[in-house]
């Protein structure tokens, strides 16, 4: 009966880290189209979550990495999962305040590692999967779609050079609903998998389901809602960094930047992969700022996220391994419970906290003045437009 | 087979990662360029010309069809792709 207490307070905490992943990753799909002037904010953010929906549908490859691959299944307790789940949370939470767009995937590893780690020790990891399927990946994504997206603006803009500006530029906003689409059809098929796969995780420490089982329907259904509800919260202030503060850029650079990144996520979710979308999607619009000529690329922005990145991992397991030693420390359903309360008033004061230097669909596209919030002028612009 | 990196998995990644990421955006600037052929020139096989006036035209019989079989291409890839991907799961 308690361990049924705990694992309904367990899948709500998963629920709201997918809740948390939405809105973090809005930006990765979105965030150039929105500069770009290719859909209204609001608009795009809408669309991104219902395609976000549809996409938790369509591939489980993903799911069953998280859930049978990283750490040892058979010695993983709900107090385990729970504490990793918080790591994750807070690492979620606290970037989106900084409006850095760091990777909600390797939040969620890190915790449940973290946790893992903090519970059994070492040998419940397995480390040389965790290198193979995330670390490796992790590293190597963001070139690739960087790459990608390289090539295909250098060519894209070598294609249209006889076309108008005004002509090319309407042509490809068009275009980019289109790529910024897949894009939110990739999320789905790949983050909304993870935390799938870590409720099919705690099922399994309940002892629900056996080990090396999958995701019931519910777990496939919820998911779906949490993150797609998420991505339509919109995480503007993650938006803004990647949209404006990242390249000046342009509706051909957008559409180049989002086809390499819904490629190259689909193509790593197909061979199970679960790789960041975030760590793509930022290497593709970095891409599309070397691929065109006279774009500006902001580096200190990138060295900035690239800092987050290595740090993510190391961070969310701290905090995932404290919130382990917190919860068993004071046992049950008890600790659970005021973890629990800690999490909900942590995620209140961040929340506050945002209000006061506020990014929202209004004044998302202001001006980049070096910070997330847009400066008095910034908002002055915004009011005069 | 290296045991860190796939690496079957890693070209086949890069490589229709190129020939998606980045061959469909090209194949779609090109049916742009293609429907922004000025009409009247179409005739002297000057399609590639420079166009003054700032807007898509899409006036052109063979650059409106090169650009028709352009998008039809970009379309019919993302099909095929997501029908992989719902077929392999």
């Amino acid at each position: 009966m308690n361990n049924d207490f705990i694992l309904v307070l367990v899948v709500i905490t998963a629920l709201s880290f997918d809740f948390t992943n939405g809105f973090h990753d809005t930006g990765n799909a979105m965030a150039t189209s929105i500069a770009t002037g290719a859909l209204p904010p609001r608009i795009a953010v809408a669309l991104s979550g219902v395609l976000n929906l549809v996409g938790a549908f369509l591939s489980f490859t993903v799911a069953a990495t998280i859930a049978s691959g990283l750490v040892d299944s058979s010695i993983v307790t709900l107090t385990v999962v729970f504490a990793g789940l918080v790591g994750g949370i807070l690492w979620n939470l606290a970037t989106w305040y900084l409006g850095i767009p760091s990777s909600s995937s390797h939040a969620l590893i890190g915790g449940v590692i973290g946790a893992t780690l903090a519970a059994s020790g070492g040998h419940a990891v397995f480390w040389h999967d965790l290198a193979q399927k995330v670390i490796i990946p992790a590293l190597l994504s963001p070139i690739i779609a960087g790459g990608i997206a390289a090539l295909g603006t250098y060519l894209v803009y070598r294609t249209t050079r006889s076309i108008g500006k005004k002509a090319r530029s309407h042509g490809f906003r068009i275009g980019q609903i289109g790529s910024a689409s897949m894009v939110s059809l990739a999320h789905g098929t790949n983050d909304a998998q993870k935390t799938m796969g870590v409720i099919t995780l705690a099922l399994i420490a309940h002892g629900t389901l056996s080990s090396g089982a999958k995701a019931p329907y519910w777990v496939i259904v919820t998911c779906a809602l949490a993150i797609s509800l998420g991505t339509y919260i919109g995480g503007w202030r993650v938006i803004r960094t990647l949209g404006k503060g990242l390249v000046e850029i342009e509706s051909p650079q957008g559409m180049a930047a989002e086809s390499s990144s819904a490629a190259t996520i689909l193509l790593a979710s197909h061979f199970g992969y679960s790789l960041s979308t975030t760590h793509v999607a930022t290497g593709s619009i970095l891409g599309s700022g070397v691929g065109r000529q006279g774009a500006q690329v902001r580096w200190s922005v990138a060295g900035r996220m690239a800092t987050a990145w290595v740090i993510t991992l190391p961070a969310s397991g701290a905090v995932g391994a404290l919130a382990y030693y917190a919860t068993n420390g004071i046992g049950g359903s008890a600790g659970v419970m005021i973890i629990f309360a800690v999490l909900v008033a942590a995620a209140v004061g961040f929340y506050l906290a945002s209000r006061k230097t506020k990014v929202d669909h209004r004044n998302v596209n202001a001006e980049w003045t070096g910070s997330v919030a847009p400066s008095e002028t910034g908002w002055a612009a915004v009011a005069a437009a | 087979m290296n045991s860190w990196i796939d690496l079957h998995a890693l070209w086949k990644i890069v490589v229709i990662g190129i020939l998606a990421g980045a061959g469909l955006p090209v194949l779609f600037a090109v049916g742009l360029r293609a429907l922004s052929a000025r009409p009247r020139l179409a005739a002297v096989g000057s399609d590639n010309r420079p166009v003054t006036d700032d807007q898509l035209y899409g006036g052109n019989p063979a650059g409106l069809t090169v650009a028709v079989v352009c998008f039809a291409v970009v379309l019919a890839a993302i099909g095929w792709g997501i029908y992989s991907i719902v077929s392999s799961s």
